[in-house]
């Protein structure tokens, strides 16, 4: 599962850590996270991230 | 006016004694907007200040270098107490080029318009030669702001931090040796409490990223600059990102015919004497700004609020609105408050406060109407429960991961 990287504040979205501050589970996709859900750094949608190359 | 840090790195900034509200923010002590000139054989300005203050800005400028040796103008930050007097300085200095990351530069058109100012981009690892004198950039996204930056010059290990690291604390001094201690660190609290406790793991990357430079002082852009303890506010900056809880319970409410009053002390006399420090915090007679300050290290939030109107008082929404913006962590907690009929009041500050994450204790406290022996009891029990329970949380130091 790839890493995703807010454009905004650089916060990384890793599948494995999930987003444990706001309910979601390790081992929960990107592209699996809620239409709603936003960055839990500076609070921005799913359409401001990208995808981190391994 | 101008302070000097070293041979030709100067403060040329403002000392805004009377400002008491910062948007929102009470700033009982003042503040200042920091504005540095770092002179090699090239000279740059770092950040600017509030636009009201503009012409002294360029008379200390003026006074010190001369406008016209201004080569670069650095701008860490587009927020407007650091940017608003910056096309005067641009139009002041005819020479100088603009020195900024992309994030800030699209901001500052935001706020400015479309702007001819010659302007260099820099990004995190580059750096400008000012001629025996080099000033290297860092990029701190969400300290404050997606475009914050800090800038360091190495010849002198000196880090210009902008908004991490300061203080709205106006003082004859400018560093951080020339004042009581107690007050500058009471006053990095306050700041860090209200300014950017939501930023917690965003601040510990940026603690990272400057964590390998040598570093002799700390220039922020509000408040006194770090000599003497660039340890003590490095350590404070490491446990506040963290949330490294105290061994303290807030008792924090709002009454209104006195019964929540009344279980608001039953639950301090119940906590006194078990090992944690207390503190009664009556919202209205409070202020936001500090009930956010002292939340910050408060292992245990105990929150008051009477029914009123079928919800929860106004005052006490306001606090946990300002608090649920500021996410604080790492926090157990319980609600109480007195009803008539129905206790929505207590029971929308346990919804609020479970929102925000705290570790709930227990279900809501409630009084009908006034709080009879009984319940009386109950908020002694409780207030002894929660005591404890900030000791044991300061003894294991769970702290927040970043
Ligand atoms: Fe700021
Ligand atoms: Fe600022």
């Amino acid at each position: 599962m790839k890493k995703y990287e807010c454009t905004v504040c650089a916060y990384v979205y890793d599948p494995d850590v999930g987003d444990p501050d706001n309910a979601i589970a390790p081992g929960t996709a990107f592209e699996e996270l809620p239409d709603d859900w936003t960055c839990p750094d500076c609070g921005v949608g799913k359409d401001m991230f990208e995808p981190l190359d391994d | 006016m101008h302070a000097t840090l070293a041979e030709g790195v100067n403060w040329v900034g403002i000392i805004d004694w009377t400002v008491r509200d910062f948007h929102g923010y009470e700033t009982r002590r003042g503040s200042t907007y920091n504005s540095y000139l770092v002179q090699g054989e090239k000279t740059a300005l770092i950040d600017a200040v509030k636009a009201p203050f503009a012409d002294t800005l360029l008379g200390n400028i003026d006074e010190t270098v001369g406008l016209g040796s201004v080569d670069y103008v650095v701008a860490n930050h587009a927020e407007p107490d650091h940017s608003g007097s910056l096309a005067a300085v641009m139009a002041a200095c005819p020479k100088a080029t603009l020195v900024t990351n992309e994030k800030c530069a699209e901001i500052l058109e935001g706020y400015y318009g479309a702007r001819e100012w010659p302007t260099h981009i820099v990004t995190t690892g580059d750096s400008l030669d000012l001629g025996g004198r080099t000033l290297s950039f860092v990029q701190v996204p969400m300290v404050h702001w997606p475009d914050s930056m800090v800038t360091y010059c190495p010849e002198e290990h000196i880090l210009f931090s902008n908004d991490a690291f300061g203080q709205h604390l106006a003082s004859s001094g400018r560093f951080d040796d020339e004042l009581d201690l107690s007050v500058v660190m009471d006053e990095a609290k306050t700041y860090y409490a209200n300014i950017v406790m939501l930023y917690g793991r965003p601040i510990a990357r940026a603690l990272e990223a400057v964590g390998g430079l040598q570093i002799a002082m700390i220039a922020p852009a509000h408040g006194v600059i770090w000599r003497e303890h660039v340890a003590e506010i490095l350590d404070a900056y490491n446990d506040w990102v963290r949330c490294r809880p105290r061994a303290r319970l807030l008792v924090i409410y709002e009454s209104m015919w006195g019964s929540t009053d009344a279980m608001a002390h039953e639950i301090l006399a119940g906590a006194l004497g078990h090992g944690a420090e207390i503190e009664l915090l009556e919202v209205g007679s409070t202020g936001r700004t500090r009930i956010a300050t002292e939340v910050l290290d408060a292992a245990v939030l105990a929150v008051g609020s009477p029914t009123l109107n079928m919800t929860l008082m106004p005052e006490v929404a306001g606090v946990l609105t300002y608090l649920k913006g500021l996410a604080p962590r790492n926090k157990a907690g319980l609600a109480f408050g007195s009803y008539g009929w129905a206790p929505s009041g207590p029971k929308e500050v346990h919804a609020a406060l479970e929102g925000m994450g705290v570790e709930m204790l227990g279900e809501p406290l409630t009084a009908r109407w006034r709080p009879d022996d009984e319940v009386r009891a109950r908020c002694r029990e409780a207030g002894r429960m929660m005591a404890e329970r900030a000791v044991r949380a300061a003894a294991e130091g769970h702290l927040y991961p970043v």
